[in-house]
């Protein structure tokens, strides 16, 4: 049978607010553990939480950028159960009135097509701590630094049909909540932690299977892996008449297989009633539109405004967009060179190439914006082939100085002197004798093939500095 | 010394007939001699109440002192205090020592005034009469074979036997104002919000508020000037301005309208208290009031309303009691739920067991929306039944309890009969609004009192009427034998 994969995914993104959501402490990660937890986040006797109204700020910037329903009225509620890295024995977080309602976005898949996805809703939680079991001989250690951290819980609707969609999915939520700045999205650190909700049905169908939800997978090499396992699992178990159990399930990476966490039929019950140390949250039109005005551009209207003003295609316009940064760059060296489509090949090929191959972000790169579109300037004036500019573009890289420097320093520059050219296109067809022969007897079309040799042969006369067009010229007049 | 008021101890420390130093050296002899009977402390620091004593002297000296500067004051064991043991009653907390001071706390002490101790109370204020705490009950200055009620009950002993001047109580349900009919003395529980929550160990947080308890109305308010205010640091505290509560005590109660709910005057009211309640509203009567007949239609559902709402914000409250971080901790778990199961078995009594499990039970998948859900929508009703009489009336007057003090034991085994005890003041908490109890008069020698519920945040007007009656009666003034007797 086919099976059709039905995918939900949950995702906790950590805001990045300088303190905790509901006390004062910094949130800064890798500190000494328990150094970052004051009263409130230990759960002592007698503390009460007080709302970060930043946490709040971002939510709501979130649920503008999906175009969601903001909650006018949002209420915290408990969430209650025993574990040791949770203080106070209950989560603060938001059940039924959360603050950000439905909304939706749009996902670009590797081939440049695009998909929207649901956005169920997104809630304000607090972090719960860590649990250490090394180094405390048979005991457990809890590190409460992580313990009230602000966190998003953006939850989509079942809307992600491939492991491909979902890590689509993750792509286009870390560009927007980067464009938004309000988390770092770093998933090795656990600012984006994902849980997936999966089930299978025979293609067609329109009902869900019973699913199960793998927990915390925190890269998207792991999401996609997680997803195919899951998937075969499933499978087998469908095609052999049996049933999915409705159960928690966790991704063992080093492995490469989900185990059984615990079964929802015997899940906690939580015991959700609203939080009586928190007063609902309350936000009037004029804080929405107040926030509304000062988001920036978001990565599909972006993506959409590329392909039109550039003339860009899907696929290079979503590279470009992914990073904000990346995007702006790529806009300042269209500013300084002129040439939309030049400047993104060179973007996306040598640069992000350069890039890649030393692990950089692209705010280190040690070539400017600027000085990138003088380089492709200098291509587009004929002063240097695109040949030459990538041994100028290394040049840069490796800080010898701007386009112009580095050409005139080691005398790249073009050949367009008609004279020189001349002269070397006599001197390769005078010492070409049988190739000349063999050209002049050839068809149109032979000769387009031969006329190769003789190029050549006139750039490696010119170390490569000849005008390629001028040469071309050149030849065709002389060797009627 | 013993015997005064606040407002004349602060005459006194000011025409210097006595030091702050003197005044508390009195009170902690008082309580070394005389509380083995009363039991109304769980711990008493004598070296740091002189010092802070001696501070308040030199503050006193040097003239920049405020109105508490060097009045020694008790506050209930479930204010944390910094560096002093704050147990709540409970053996839980037996060796719990916080870093921190309750807001409460930082603001008396700002203020100047000294910590005598740290008083007696049901465990986690669960309780009516002071029997569940893990330190003995506290017995009734007018007898001590009485409760002096709960679960404020240490607060209210302390200053009915002479062992503080004043004290601070918390009221989730009748918690300051049932000790303090019982014991005779004044005790105000103020609008929920008025005064911070922060460092007050929780038991119910949407019904917990502090307040003070002492022998007069006019204590009250000073106590109550203190106390009040915004604490940025509780987001259910109000922003609504505070006042001076003193101002307003010598108004006059001509024209006042006086309320009277009819549920609080029928059956269950014992006879001889209601007839004292009566005499006192005469009283009031006599000094201008007019009384008016109102009703709270929705009373019956009070106490059920009540022990559904509190034992479920308890029960989740109390989690964090886990053994992990602070607290008692069972000895040698096996593993983590052995450490839960027996940290909390031993940690806790069996009252605090009790509501936890009623209050897990209330919030369970399937029964939220018959219990809790069904408790908070009552809980409306009954608010909007309170605001229907305040368009007939200014306050409402009737009795703080049912009867006088009940023996010692006489109800420990019976959840029920003692959840009863606080039925006439339990509504005001579901209420969230400003409610007193003060003496009038005594059945067998045994003091009751009568209740005053305000409007919200009508502090000062509860305080004036309390204040204008406590001008016309003596019944405040009555000395326990506790204070006619032993040290000086």
């Amino acid at each position: 049978m086919q099976w059709e994969t039905v995918i939900g995914l949950e995702v906790h993104l950590q805001l990045a607010t300088h303190s905790k959501i509901f006390s004062g402490s910094p949130t800064t990660f890798g500190a000494e553990p328990n150094t970052q937890a004051n009263a409130v986040d230990l759960g002592m006797p007698g503390m009460l939480p007080v709302l970060n109204e930043q946490a709040v700020r971002y939510a709501v910037m979130f649920g503008l950028g999906i175009e969601a329903e903001i909650g006018k009225r949002s209420v915290f509620d408990r969430k209650n159960y025993f574990y040791p890295d949770l203080p106070k024995g209950y989560q603060i977080s938001q059940f039924q009135y959360p603050i950000v309602g439905r909304g939706h976005f749009e996902i670009q898949l590797e081939d440049g097509s695009t998909r929207e996805i649901g956005i169920t809703r997104a809630h304000l939680e607090e972090d719960a701590g860590k649990s250490l079991h090394e180094d405390f001989h048979g005991q457990s250690g809890i590190d409460l630094n992580r313990a009230g951290t602000p966190l998003l819980e953006i939850v989509s609707e079942p809307d992600i049909r491939s492991a491909a969609e979902a890590v689509a999915y993750l792509k286009a939520l870390h560009s927007l909540v980067t464009y938004l700045g309000i988390s770092d999205g770093n998933m090795a650190e656990g600012s984006m932690r994902c849980d997936i909700n999966i089930s299978l049905r025979p293609t067609g169908s329109d009902t869900l299977g019973t699913r199960a939800e793998i927990k915390n997978v925190n890269s998207f090499r792991f999401v996609e892996k997680a997803i195919h396992h899951e998937f075969e699992r499933q499978a087998d178990i469908l095609e052999d008449g049996g049933k999915v159990v409705q159960e928690t399930r966790l991704y063992d990476a080093d492995r490469d297989e989900t185990r059984s966490m615990r079964s929802k039929e015997v899940a906690n019950d939580y015991r959700y009633f609203p939080e009586p140390d928190l007063l609902p949250v309350v936000i009037d039109d004029g804080y929405i539109e107040a926030i509304r005005s000062e988001l920036p551009e978001l990565p599909t209207d972006k993506r959409r405004r590329f392909m039109d003003q550039y003339g860009l295609g899907a696929y290079d316009a979503g590279v470009l967009v992914d990073n904000r940064e990346l995007a702006d760059y790529y806009e300042a060296v269209v500013a300084a060179c002129g040439d939309a489509k030049i400047a993104a090949n060179w973007v996306q090929v040598e640069l992000l190439g350069q890039l890649n191959k030393n692990e950089l972000e692209i705010g280190a790169s040690p070539v400017s914006a600027e000085a990138l579109g003088g380089l492709i300037q200098r291509i587009l004036d004929n002063s240097i082939s695109g040949k030459i500019a990538k041994q100028v573009f290394e040049a840069m890289w490796q800080g010898e100085g701007g386009a112009d420097e580095i050409i005139e320093a080691r005398g790249l520059k073009q050949v367009s002197d008609s004279g020189e050219l001349e002269a070397m296109v006599d001197e390769v067809i005078a010492g070409s004798a049988a190739q000349v022969e063999q050209y002049l007897a050839a068809d149109d079309a032979k000769r387009k093939k031969l006329v190769g040799y003789f190029v050549g042969q006139v750039m490696k006369l010119s170390k490569g500095q000849a005008n390629p067009q001028m040469v071309n010229q050149l030849l065709a007049e002389k060797l009627k | 010394m013993h015997e005064k008021s606040v407002a004349r101890l602060i005459a006194g420390l000011r025409e210097k007939s006595f030091s702050s130093v003197e005044l508390t050296r009195c009170y902690l002899d008082r309580i070394e001699a005389l509380d083995g009977q009363y039991n109304s402390y769980i711990s008493v620091d004598q070296n740091s109440a002189l010092a802070a004593a001696e501070a308040a002297d030199r503050q006193l000296a040097a003239g920049d002192a405020s109105p508490l500067t060097g009045i020694p004051v008790a506050h209930k064991d479930i204010f944390c205090t910094a560096g002093m043991r704050t147990s709540c009653g409970s053996r839980m907390l037996d060796n719990f020592v916080p870093p921190y001071d309750a807001t409460l706390i930082r603001r008396f002490n700002e203020q100047g005034a000294v910590i005598l101790g740290k008083t007696n109370m049901d465990e986690f204020a669960m309780g009516s009469s002071n029997e569940s705490s893990y330190y003995g009950a506290a017995r009734n200055p007018w007898d001590t074979d009485r409760v002096p009620g709960g679960s404020s009950g240490g607060s209210a002993a302390a200053v009915a036997a002479g062992l503080a001047p004043a004290a601070t109580g918390t009221d989730t349900g009748g918690s300051i104002r049932q000790p303090a009919a019982f014991c005779g003395i004044t005790g105000l529980k103020p609008t929920y919000g008025r005064v911070s929550r922060l460092g007050m160990i929780a038991f119910a947080s949407s019904l917990d508020q502090a307040g003070p308890m002492a022998h007069s109305a006019e204590d009250c308010a000073l106590l109550l000037n203190a106390m009040a205010g915004q604490d940025p640091l509780d987001s259910t505290s109000s922003d609504q301005a505070t006042e001076d509560y003193t101002a307003r005590l010598g108004d006059s109660l001509e024209g006042l309208r006086i309320g009277l709910p009819k549920e609080y005057f029928g059956e269950g009211l014992e006879a001889a208290t209601g007839e004292r309640v009566d005499a006192a509203l005469k009283q009031l009567e006599a000094l201008g009031a007019t009384l008016v007949e109102v009703s709270l239609p929705n009373s019956h559902l009070t106490i059920p309303t009540y022990y559904v709402i509190a034992p479920a914000e308890a029960s989740t409250n109390l989690s964090r009691f886990d053994g992990v971080r602070y607290g008692h901790r069972c000895a040698d778990p096996v593993d983590l739920h052995d450490l839960y199961t027996r940290t909390r078995e031993e940690g806790f009594g069996d009252e605090v067991k009790r509501r936890i499990l009623v209050g897990t039970y209330a919030l369970s998948a399937g029964y939220y929306d018959a219990y809790y859900k069904k408790a908070q929508q009552v809980r409306r009703l009954i608010k909007q039944d309170f605001m229907a009489c305040f368009e007939q009336a200014d306050v409402l007057a009737g009795p703080t309890t049912p009867g006088p003090a009940f023996a010692l034991g006489a109800k420990s085994d019976d959840p029920v009969s003692m959840y009863l005890e606080d039925v006439y003041t339990l509504a005001v908490n579901l209420a969230g609004l400003p409610g007193m109890s003060v003496p009038a008069g005594f059945v067998d020698d045994k003091p009751v009192g009568l209740q005053l519920i305000g409007r919200h945040f009508d502090e000062a007007r509860l305080l004036n009427v309390a204040h204008q009656y406590q001008l016309a009666t003596d019944w405040h003034l009555r000395q326990s034998p506790a204070m006619t007797g032993g040290a000086s």
